[in-house]
């Protein structure tokens, strides 16, 4: 998977920001996506394009359970979101609802990577290439339930029985 | 075992579980509101396309249904979105929908103990990050997307890995104009807005043999703010006598055993608590009221699932009689059953008096719906849960939480204020 990078040099990138509230009665998923991250970068459908990645710091996603946020953020482009951590509801979404990928980074990759750069993310190896620098990162591996709903493509293509 | 992981291996038919182990959990209760609810008929739609049956649930019985973010419609896609969730509930067969108009209706989180919807030893998930809320009565109490409601709704059960539980032993009773909702913010303020995350917070201790079973609820309705996964109490006598008193008396107790364990355990001294506030922009940026900065307020908001139980009114009112309000404020009871304990019992007239603005049950303003939203630069004490930027209103206008004494005593003066200071 390989894109171009929008940094939030920040923690705690909260729903709030990522879809205000006043939207959560929309959902309509191309509606939403015009007012992703309005709460924090007006400027985000001008930098963000299709296939590209969000990296951030601690605790992506916290706040509220609405999948708004990640079906937003996917509905813009975003393909991957790489961050230090994040907060369990918006992790689980994105990955049930096949709407991201969240990929933990470590400190490494979050100080090398830098706005604009172009990196290649490899699930199968847990390698982050940086196209730009020529730099690699390791990401934290999906643990097991993670990678085969991933695999499979959502929560609802993923068949615990036959595991 | 303790108590979330006993409750996990039954709701599995497992033995034991233990933290981290993946589990495929059968669920008891499952709740939806005006903006999950939508959500999950959107999910259902794509499923439908893709050839996933979705023409029954897997039972209807085990579904309630409420109607709180943006109820009284607040416009016509509010409006269409309550539509849709009646035509929902009437197409599958759920009689549990509290429909505002209708006799009961509230915020989801407080109906979920005001109705006695969620039993303790209960896997209760819910289409809202408050579902935390519920544990206090003995429940894995966890919130959930719309595709996993969505997944539940057709299956019965969803995947958990079983958490670690951070233990918080508080030691001693609250002192007086001192509650729940200042202890909860000690505790998100000392260990962060992650410090929780991914884990149980579990509460005991004699600071909680002595607290009502309604503080408890803000104590875990408030651990979603420290990123846990759920909140949980282990049920005493006192859940028990709650739960009669609303007509439920068909449960099983679960607790844990006496050598559970426990990832850490933390200490607080509640009988030394003092009102705290956290300050823009996170719930975890507090300090003591004595410390707090000297700002004008524009308004102060008394309302949502944390803070506008009947206890909270109470607590309000006990400082808002015979004053009257220097600032914009508004009090919206939790739930059409406390606004009508709270008029029968006088506290309606006390706030009327007052000069305060009694709104109806809705999440409101608390999520930045509708209902007294912030402009640009309104600066707002307020009892509910999150104060990121933009979540009452306006990305630039600044949210203050406090407990109910705090924000009413705010109230009186205009200025962030120590209950103890009025009373």
């Amino acid at each position: 998977m390989k894109g171009n990078v929008v940094k939030y040099a920040r923690d705690n990138i909260d729903t709030d920001v990522i879809i205000p509230g006043q939207y959560l009665k929309v959902h309509d998923y191309a509606e939403l996506a015009t007012h992703a991250m309005e709460g924090l970068d007006p400027d985000f459908h001008s930098k963000i394009k299709e296939g590209d990645f969000i990296l951030s710091g601690k605790n992506f996603g916290c706040g509220s359970s609405r999948e708004h946020a990640p079906i937003a953020l996917s509905h813009s482009g975003v393909k991957a979101i790489l961050a230090l951590s994040f907060a369990r509801i918006f992790y689980r979404n994105s990955v049930d609802g096949a709407f991201l990928l969240p990929i933990e980074i470590d400190q490494d990759a979050y100080d090398g990577i830098s706005e604009g750069d172009e990196i290649n993310i490899d699930i199968s190896t847990n390698e982050i290439k940086n196209l730009t620098k020529n730099q690699t990162y390791k990401m934290k591996p999906f643990s097991e339930i993670i990678g085969k709903i991933i695999a499979a493509g959502g929560l609802f293509k993923y068949k615990p029985d036959q595991d | 075992m303790n108590i979330v992981e006993k409750i996990l291996a039954r709701a599995s038919g497992k033995s034991s579980v233990a933290p981290d182990d993946v589990v495929f959990a059968d669920v008891d209760k499952v709740m939806m509101h005006d903006v999950s609810g939508p959500g999950v008929l959107k999910v259902f739609d794509k499923l439908k396309k893709q050839g996933i049956a979705v023409d029954k649930l897997w039972d209807p019985t085990k579904v309630w249904v409420a109607e709180d973010h943006f109820v009284p419609s607040a416009d016509k896609l509010s409006a269409e979105n309550i539509v849709k969730l009646s035509n929902f509930t009437k197409n599958y067969g759920i009689e549990k929908h509290f429909k505002y108009g209708m006799g009961q209706y509230g915020i989801c989180h407080t109906l979920s103990h005001e109705q006695a919807m969620v039993m303790p030893g209960d896997v209760y998930v819910g289409g809202d990050s408050h579902t935390n809320t519920t544990g206090a009565l003995g429940a894995f109490a966890v919130g959930l997307g719309h595709t996993d409601i969505a997944y539940v709704l057709l299956n019965g059960n969803i995947w958990f890995k079983v958490p670690e539980t951070y233990y918080f032993k508080l030691n001693g009773k609250l002192p007086d104009h001192v509650m729940a909702k200042d202890l909860i913010l000690k505790i998100i303020g000392e260990i962060g807005n992650d410090g929780g995350a991914y884990r149980t917070m579990q509460f005991g201790g004699s600071g909680i043999d002595d607290m009502s079973v309604e503080s408890r609820l803000t104590l875990c309705n408030m651990t979603t703010e420290a990123g846990a996964k759920n909140g949980i109490v282990e049920p005493d006598q006192k859940v028990v006598d709650y739960l009669s008193s609303k007509g439920a008396t068909n449960f099983n107790i679960v607790n844990g055993d006496a050598d559970a364990e426990y990832a850490k355990v933390f200490e607080f001294e509640s009988s030394e608590m003092e009102p705290i506030i956290a300050k823009p922009f996170s719930p975890d940026n507090t300090c003591v009221v004595s410390e707090a900065p000297s700002v004008e307020l524009d308004k102060s908001y008394i309302g949502s699932c944390t803070g506008a139980k009947y206890e909270d009114l109470e607590a309000a009112a006990k400082v808002l009689k015979g004053r009257k309000v220097k600032i914009r404020t508004e009090i919206l009871p939790a739930a059409i059953s406390i606004y009508q304990r709270a008029m029968e019992n006088g506290l309606l007239k006390i706030f009327l008096d007052a000069g305060v603005t009694v709104g109806p049950p809705t999440c409101g303003a608390c999520c930045g719906a509708h209902m007294g939203v912030l402009a640009k630069d309104e600066i707002c004490i307020s009892t509910t849960n999150r104060n990121f930027p933009g979540r009452m209103g306006h990305v630039e206008s600044q949210t203050y939480l406090s407990s109910p004494m705090v924000a009413a005593a705010s109230a009186v003066t205009g200025k962030i204020t120590d209950p103890r200071d009025l009373i």
